[in-house]
């Protein structure tokens, strides 16, 4: 008897403790994502994207802070100008493959096309041809997993909106996907801890293409 | 034990509630900080990562021996045990570059690259708007240290070598005829458009044993695989117009296209006035095409050919009699075509095959001409010289195959075979001349890794020629040491055979190959950004052809110098981005009718380079000046003062003035209609300068000229248009 209440209290106690485990997981997430809201600076994404890699790296069998870590170091690269994009550009690609081999997501796929953007900008004109069409490729896939991604289109219609109207960009060009993003965003109601980032941003892109 | 329970239970809180507080400062190994070295207690959510000042600090529950991890980005992960207790942590430290990513030595980077590749030089598009170019590819390359400016002639004259030392490959297989045929003195351009190739890689020396018949240089040019995207495209200017279009298939594994350009300078010899009387106007009429698909195992097959037709004819006064004129007359063709196949076999071998043919036919006539224009009786038997009928035919096939195995790490072993036929014909005036040769080669090449920042290449060819009956082994070697983080020192060695010219072996077929063997010291920075390279080199000629007394094999020489090239893109100047060469060589050689030890024609000793480009992104324009400076080149006039003598006599000699070139071109991107504008115009010789390129004489030698451009200056407006079919953007239209 003694023992199968031993063994009782025992189970109770590693339930909880797992429980304690989820919940601490929540908590972290959900205080870093709250950083993230108000973060603006290079330095502060940076900061960010060591939680969220110190998170997933404890965690092992989450996509989603692997996620934020891609996203944020992306968010770094594009900020500091002195920044080396090769190595950023990588490093987002190896967050996002990790991110892919706990589950492969259409949200994930915006960050891989973040990871190539980065690197294209290193020379936009020599590496047009490349690196531009892997990114696309990215979000093409993207959409075959969820043709009703916003951030998505929203990328893409971003994408356009800076690429030169001689090579097929523009705000004509841009501004029926920027609409498709944000009319997606008006209805798009995410789980808890998942990526909800870009409905502000993308209004104002659709704003410059007026 | 309910006790005892509790007792856990209150150490545990007490435990849980205790913060404690781990901080530091992270520096280099030159005391720096280091900033974004992000710090985590090992399996825990806990850490920082350092800001601009090194320094992290960040709070933790967890208690007892703990694994703190440091990282950075090409520094060594650095893990510290630390005991926390109940008193905050200080810990500073020191992270030490990583040697794995930053002392890995390159074999590649022995040659000059232009491409997409990150030890490029130049890309595709520095062919297009390096500011002189005008889109050709060995115009570009005369930016390059190592090259002369010859602005008598065109084609790569390096490191103290002729132009004809310098052979280019398409997919592996020589090109025996780059260039369009000319006229003496009228430079003129390459046949392959720079946007045929992805890859264009220029060594001035020491290149790899998968290559041979080129005493001095090799440029290897690699196609492009299959196209992003369908394609139309439209050229228009004054001087040519073409058209052309590129089909892709939907999954991108199939693709064929052909492109038709028709190039008259009558227009623009109208209203650029050229010295020479151009009777005929250079006229050229060009068509190519290709097709590439994917085999099923990854590989790629591709093919490319092309056929052209060009015409001229001009008439320059006779340097021997003033009152007479030289009528030159020049009608030439040319078939290219080249079929390669590249697949990945199993166990990591790879085969590299290609077939080439190509066919060059020239038909020429020289008159000699009174002042209106009509045919001069031959008096004298050296007049032949200057009154002839040449019809040359120089015909090429070509096979050659490669294996290649990657072995552990980044070692690897190459080896294969190649075949060439030539039968080349020449008719010149009464004689007939024929060439049949069978030149077969065989050569193994191997990349070792001693160690992480060592590297060997090492290779060997062995090349037999049936026309000349002779054998001969070329061995190469080139050893690479990373000595510090972006710096790398390479030392190379070769040994080198080329033919000699077909013209000289119409006369004497006995003539053995010719041999250079080099001797080459590079260093190399690569920065982020920049690139440093510095080269020296010793350069030993033998078995040159002599062409008096007798046709022989007695030549000599030798080259040597030091090459720098400095690369800046966009580092030190914001937005500009700019590369500087300088060379200097000393060469002199003993060959043709040389009476001894002469500096030739065509070396410069001090060679600099200026190519600076700029592009206005708020107007979407580019532009780029180029300046070239060349110090004066000698000239000499060989005279045989008597039939029977040994050597020729140097009966003048000089050397010419400074040569100056300063060239600028401008870009413009821009929509037209649906399609993708480029609006390019540049100006040669903006100084206006008048640069000679050396001295010709009458064969009594009592006349001298100086060898000038057609005219000082070149003018070149073009407009490119294409219309590309974007699928890129399908699935996202289909959505919307």
């Amino acid at each position: 008897m003694k023992k199968f209440i031993l063994s009782l209290m025992l189970l109770a106690g590693i339930t909880t403790w797992a429980n304690a485990q989820s919940d601490k997981y929540v908590a972290a997430m959900q205080k870093n994502l709250a950083l993230f809201d108000s973060t603006k600076t290079a330095q502060d994404f940076l900061n960010l994207e060591g939680n969220f890699e110190r998170i997933a790296n404890a965690e092992k069998n989450q996509w989603l802070p692997y996620y934020y870590a891609g996203l944020c170091e992306a968010l770094y690269g594009f900020q500091d100008p002195k920044a080396d994009k090769d190595a950023i550009g990588a490093k987002v690609l190896d967050l996002a493959a990790k991110a892919d081999a706990i589950q492969k997501t259409d949200e994930t796929r915006v960050i891989a096309y973040m990871g190539y953007i980065i690197q294209l900008m290193v020379d936009p004109q020599g590496r047009y041809m490349t690196y531009g069409a892997n990114a696309a490729k990215e979000l093409e896939e993207g959409l075959k997993i969820n043709p009703n991604n916003p951030r998505l289109y929203f990328m893409k219609g971003q994408g356009l909106l800076n690429t030169p109207e001689f090579v097929g960009g523009g705000k004509a060009v841009a501004k029926p996907i920027l609409e498709k993003a944000v009319a997606l965003f008006a209805t798009d109601k995410p789980q808890p801890l998942y990526p909800n980032w870009g409905k502000d941003k993308a209004t104002e892109a659709l704003e410059k293409c007026k | 034990m309910r006790y005892l329970f509790v007792g856990i239970l209150i150490l545990m809180a007490t435990l849980s509630n205790a913060q404690i507080t781990i901080s530091g400062k992270i520096i280099n190994g030159k005391k720096k900080p280091l900033t974004g070295v992000s710090v985590t207690l090992n399996d825990t959510y806990d850490g920082a990562t350092t800001d601009t000042k090194g320094a992290y600090r960040f709070t933790t529950t967890e208690k007892g021996e703990q694994k703190l991890v440091l990282a950075l980005n090409g520094y060594d992960t650095l893990v510290i045990v630390v005991n926390i207790q109940n008193q905050n942590i200080s810990l500073d430290t020191l992270l030490k570059p990583n040697k794995e990513s930053q002392n890995e030595v390159v074999i590649i980077s022995r040659s000059f690259k232009a491409g997409a590749g990150k030890n490029a030089v130049m890309t595709s598009q520095d062919i297009y708007t390096t500011g002189g170019a005008n889109g050709d590819i060995s115009q570009a390359l005369r930016n390059l240290p190592g090259t002369q400016q010859l602005g008598e002639r065109e084609g790569l004259a390096v490191r103290g070598g002729d132009v004809y030392e310098t052979k280019q490959f398409i997919d592996g297989s020589m090109i025996a005829h780059p260039y369009f045929s000319s006229a003496t003195n009228v430079p003129s351009r390459t046949r392959y458009p720079p946007n045929l190739f992805k890859d264009v890689a220029f060594s001035t020396g020491g290149y790899s044993a998968l290559y041979g018949q080129a005493l001095s240089s090799a440029l290897v040019l690699e196609t492009i695989d299959i196209p992003e995207k369908s394609e139309a495209n439209a050229s228009i200017t004054p001087l040519f117009w073409g058209g052309g279009l590129q089909k892709v298939n939907k999954k991108k594994t199939f693709s064929w296209g052909m492109d038709y350009s028709y190039t008259n300078v009558g227009l623009y010899f109208k209203l650029v006035k050229q010295v020479p009387d151009f009777f005929k106007m250079p006229q050229y009429h060009s068509v190519d095409g290709n097709f590439r698909f994917k085999t099923k195992n990854g590989g790629i097959v591709k093919y490319y050919g092309t056929f052209d037709y060009n015409q001229m004819g001009l008439r320059r006064q006779s340097i021997d009699t003033l009152a007479l004129k030289n009528a030159f007359d020049l009608k030439g063709t040319n078939v290219y075509q080249n079929l390669s196949w590249k697949e990945p076999l199993s166990n990591n071998w790879k085969l590299n095959a290609v077939l080439s043919f190509s066919n060059n036919h020239n038909n020429i006539n020289q008159q000699l001409q009174d002042s209106s224009n009509n045919p001069y009786p031959i008096t004298h038997t050296y007049w032949d010289t200057l009154n002839f009928a040449l019809r040359n035919n120089d015909l090429f096939a070509q096979g050659k195959v490669v294996l290649e195995k990657k072995l552990l790490g980044q070692n690897a072993l190459r080896f294969g075979a190649e075949y060439w036929y030539n039968k080349y014909e020449l008719d010149y005036n009464q004689y007939n001349y024929k060439l049949r040769d069978n030149y077969i080669s065989g050569f193994a090449e191997a990349d070792i890794y001693l160690a992480r920042a060592l590297a060997l290449q090492a290779g060997i060819r062995y090349e037999n020629s049936s026309l000349l009956g002779k054998s001969d082994f070329a061995p190469r070697a080139s050893l690479s040491y990373k000595f510090a983080p972006k710096n790398q020192l390479t030392a190379s060695y070769g040994l080198f055979y080329q033919k000699a010219e077909n013209l000289y072996l119409i006369r004497n077929q006995q003539l053995g190959m010719t041999q250079a063997s080099h001797y080459i010291l590079t260093y190399i920075y690569q920065g982020q950004k920049t690139m440093l390279r510095l080269e020296g080199y010793y350069k030993d000629y033998k078995d040159l052809v002599k062409t008096w007394p007798d046709y022989t094999n007695k030549g000599n020489g030798y080259a040597k110098g030091i090459d720098l090239y400095w690369r800046d893109n966009n580092q030190t100047i914001k937005n500009i981005d700019y590369w500087v060469t300088y060379s200097y060589i000393d060469s002199k050689r003993n060959y043709l009718n040389f009476p001894n030890s002469m500096q030739p024609n065509f070396v410069a000793n001090h060679t600099f380079n200026l190519v600076v480009k700029k592009y206005f992104s708020s107007i979407s324009t580019g532009i780029s000046p180029t300046f070239n400076f060349a110090s004066g080149r000698p000239y000499y006039n060989l005279l045989l003062t008597n039939r029977n003598a040994q050597n020729y006599d140097v009966t003048d000699q000089g050397k010419t003035k400074q040569y100056q070139m300063l060239n600028i071109s401008a870009y413009h991107l821009m929509k037209i209609g649906k399609g993708f504008g480029v609006l390019y115009a540049s100006m040669s010789n903006v100084l206006n300068r008048d640069n000679v390129f050396g001295y010709q004489y009458s064969v009594t030698g009592m006349n001298k000229a100086p060898i000038l451009p057609t005219a000082k200056r070149f003018y070149f407006i073009a407009l490119f248009i294409s219309w590309g079919v974007d699928r890129s953007q399908d699935t996202i239209n289909g959505n919307l």
